[in-house]
């Protein structure tokens, strides 16, 4: 039986332009044999949130450089609480001061990733923890 | 428009495939360098830049074949400017140290631009927040957890009052970095100008107002390219009527390079941007020899010593031959190109950032080798935050020493004539050239960023780049290699105080100021934006009437609508 894949939305939230980080996470992700679905700049929780359920991903992965994680990132996992949604897996890479990491997972972030993760990192990170499912 | 074919082939730039050494180097491989060859490997099969682009053992004369140093180097202050655009370069004036700073209000900012000043800094160089980048105010629900953050927050003319209080704008020159608003962020500037008694005809600056590489790399557009370069038009004919002195575009390599791209890709993408404005300037009517003497450009530093280098000495280059041949210009100071360095925010390092200071002083002194007219030196924060006091202040001091300590400036373009950094020149302007010819057979840059061409070739470019890191082909040091365990260190904060300040600031001004002639003033700038007028007396008018900076981009969007990519994954 061929195995279902990892169905991923990689997603840009807030105002921020630089999109090299979720460009390249997206496709070594799709190059590792997920399900990639990009969402492009500028996108609300709201947005995300809803384009998660629609696309029923088993990842969120959330690129943020500019410094509004933290009112982000809880909108977010407000939101997919309110959806039901308390099994997908949300990921934050980008540039997030080590002092706010306690605080991101408190609100349910899965993981952060910090400038210079490798992407094999992220993939094994992935590939393990929705291993049983899957 | 058809693509041309070699669309697909490997990237532009491989040159010297018909090298010919001499019989004396000829002899040298055979009795010198074939035995140590074959007592030991060399540590690569193969060297390449930081762009992967390929560099050869040995560089000596049988590299530049073809190369005619009274036509391809001459002197400097001289066409083809290969050498520099003065002919004394640093031995005269140093280049402008140009920090680039701003966070939280302007307030702030206004204390970190004097702290700068003080401290020995020449010109000044403002970041915005990403809402005024965007084109909304403070109080903007999509500006929630942005005010403040990436740079100082500028949603009115009160706003931009604070930020140059006690500065004398007739004797300061600014830099602003801003886009898809430039146009009203300027007239910002030019009110604040005006009250102060300063003179626009002496006044100088730069406005960064380049749309082209928003739409390739950094994406803060607002609207669709064509009324996107309508309004940089718009600038381009009232800066060369009433601010002779001021640069009214910047156009910029240096975020198509932080997006991933090669060097090669950094210039070809850039200098054809140059064309394009030129091209659309004159089917306005604008006449090349009066604006085009206010362009100017900016590149970045990455860490690739050489082809740093010889990518800015192929710039000036290119630009003289674009001007001179394409554009038939006969004013010389149109020929030269001026341009600003930052060094390379994307180089550094969130691991060690100590070694950041390092990185930042060799791309800068690459710069300062390639001849550049200002300079921005990162802070060894970079990969973190924006700057503390601390992190700035070093930024600064390795500009001030690499200027007095190093001896560089002594002579005008020491590399000249290296076999080495000629060769590279040559071949990294010859495969800029082969980009460009791309561009022009689509029917240009709009065309081809439509086509998302240049977007597609700078997400190869990254991709392959990460790759390489990711399987330590490429070493970082203190990320994949030499990697050891560290603290956190002290970092700026920029709180949501900032945010709450702004907002009750801008309740405050929509209170205090005229309605019906801020209503009034939008209104004709809407009438104005459906017709072919300029709209920079128009934009002016709302802004002293204290309209704000999402008012009056939200008059235009209503008009011009917005922009959204296709993304390219």
């Amino acid at each position: 039986m061929p195995e279902k894949k990892i169905r991923v939305l990689i997603a840009k939230p807030g105002l921020d332009g630089h999109d090299r980080g979720a460009k390249i996470i997206a496709r070594a992700l799709r190059d590792a044999g997920m399900e990639v679905i990009y969402t492009g700049l500028r996108q609300t929780p709201d947005m995300i949130a809803s384009a998660a359920a629609q696309e029923d991903v088993d990842v969120i992965g959330l690129s943020i450089l500019s410094g509004a994680h933290n009112t982000l990132c809880p909108q977010l996992m407000k939101l997919l609480h309110e959806k039901g949604m308390t099994d997908v897996t949300v990921l934050v890479g980008g540039i997030i001061p080590e002092a706010d990491i306690p605080a991101l997972k408190q609100a349910g972030i899965a993981e952060i990733f910090l400038p210079g993760t490798s992407t094999q990192d992220i993939i094994e990170f992935i590939q393990k923890r929705l291993a049983p499912a899957h | 428009m058809s693509e041309p074919s070699d669309i697909k082939t490997k990237s532009p730039g491989r040159g010297a495939e018909s090298r010919k050494p001499s019989s004396a180097e000829q002899a040298w491989e055979k009795n010198t360098l074939a035995p140590t060859l074959a007592k030991s490997v060399e540590r690569q099969r193969e060297f390449t830049t930081t762009s992967s682009y390929p560099i050869r053992r040995l560089y000596t004369e049988a590299d530049l074949a073809g190369w005619e140093p009274a036509r391809d180097l001459s002197f400097p202050g001289e066409p083809p400017y290969t050498r520099g655009i003065h002919p004394t370069m640093y031995r005269t004036r140093l280049w402008t140290m140009r920090q680039f700073a701003g966070f939280g209000t302007a307030e702030d900012t206004n204390q970190r631009f004097r702290y700068l000043l003080a401290h020995g800094q020449t010109g000044l160089s403002t970041a915005f927040d990403l809402p005024t980048l965007m084109g909304y105010d403070s109080d903007h629900p999509l500006s929630e957890g942005e005010v403040g953050k990436c740079g100082v927050a500028i949603s009115s003319l009160a706003d931009m009052e604070v930020l140059f209080d006690h500065i004398p704008l007739a004797d300061v020159t600014t830099s602003m970095t801003i886009n898809s608003p430039a146009a009203v962020i300027w007239a910002m500037y030019l009110a604040v100008a005006e009250k102060q008694g300063a003179d626009w005809k002496k006044i100088s600056g730069t406005l960064q107002n380049d749309i082209l590489k928003e739409y390739i790399a950094q994406k803060e557009y607002i609207y669709p390219p064509e009324p996107s370069m309508r309004l940089v038009i718009d600038t381009f004919e009232f800066g060369m009527k009433h601010t002779p002195k001021f640069n009214v575009i910047s156009i910029s390599g240096y975020h198509i390079r932080e997006a991933g791209s090669t060097a090669i890709q950094e210039l070809a993408f850039t200098l054809r941007d140059g064309m394009e404005y030129v091209e659309w300037a004159m089917r306005r009517g604008l006449p090349v020899d009066e604006f085009t003497p206010q362009l100017s450009f900016f590149f970045n530093a990455h860490n690739d010593f050489f082809e740093e280098i010889a990518k800015y000495r192929a710039a000036r280059r290119i630009w003289h031959k674009a001007m001179t041949e394409r554009y038939q210009s006969t004013n010389s100071r149109s020929w030269a190109l001026r341009f600003h360095t930052q060094t390379a925010g994307c180089s550094l390092t969130a691991q060690q950032p100590m070694n950041n200071v390092v990185r930042t002083a060799i791309q800068a002194l690459a710069g300062v080798m390639g001849g550049t007219q200002s300079l921005h030196t990162n802070s060894l924060d970079e990969a973190w935050a924006l700057p503390t006091e601390f992190a700035a202040t070093v930024a600064l001091r390795t500009q001030q020493i690499i200027a007095h300590e190093t001896g560089v400036t002594n002579t005008v373009d020491p590399l000249g004539g290296s076999y080495f950094v000629e060769a590279l020149t040559n071949e990294v302007e010859q495969g800029a050239w082969e980009y460009i010819r791309r561009i022009d057979a689509m029917g240009g840059m709009v065309a081809a960023i439509e086509k998302s061409y240049p977007q597609r070739e700078i997400a190869e470019a990254s991709y392959r780049y990460q790759m390489a890191v990711d399987r330590k082909e490429k070493i970082i040091v203190g990320v994949n290699e030499y990697v050891t365990p560290e603290k956190p260190i002290e970092l700026l904060q920029i709180d949501e105080t900032v945010a709450r300040r702004q907002a009750a600031r801008l309740s405050k001004l929509r209170a205090g100021r005229s309605s019906v002639e801020v209503d009034r003033r939008l209104q004709a700038l809407r009438k104005a934006a459906h017709s072919s007028e300029n709209l920079m007396p128009f934009i002016y008018d709302a802004v002293k009437s204290y309209a704000t900076l999402g008012e009056i981009c939200e008059a235009m969007r209503t008009v011009f609508g917005a922009y959204e990519e296709v993304s390219v994954t």
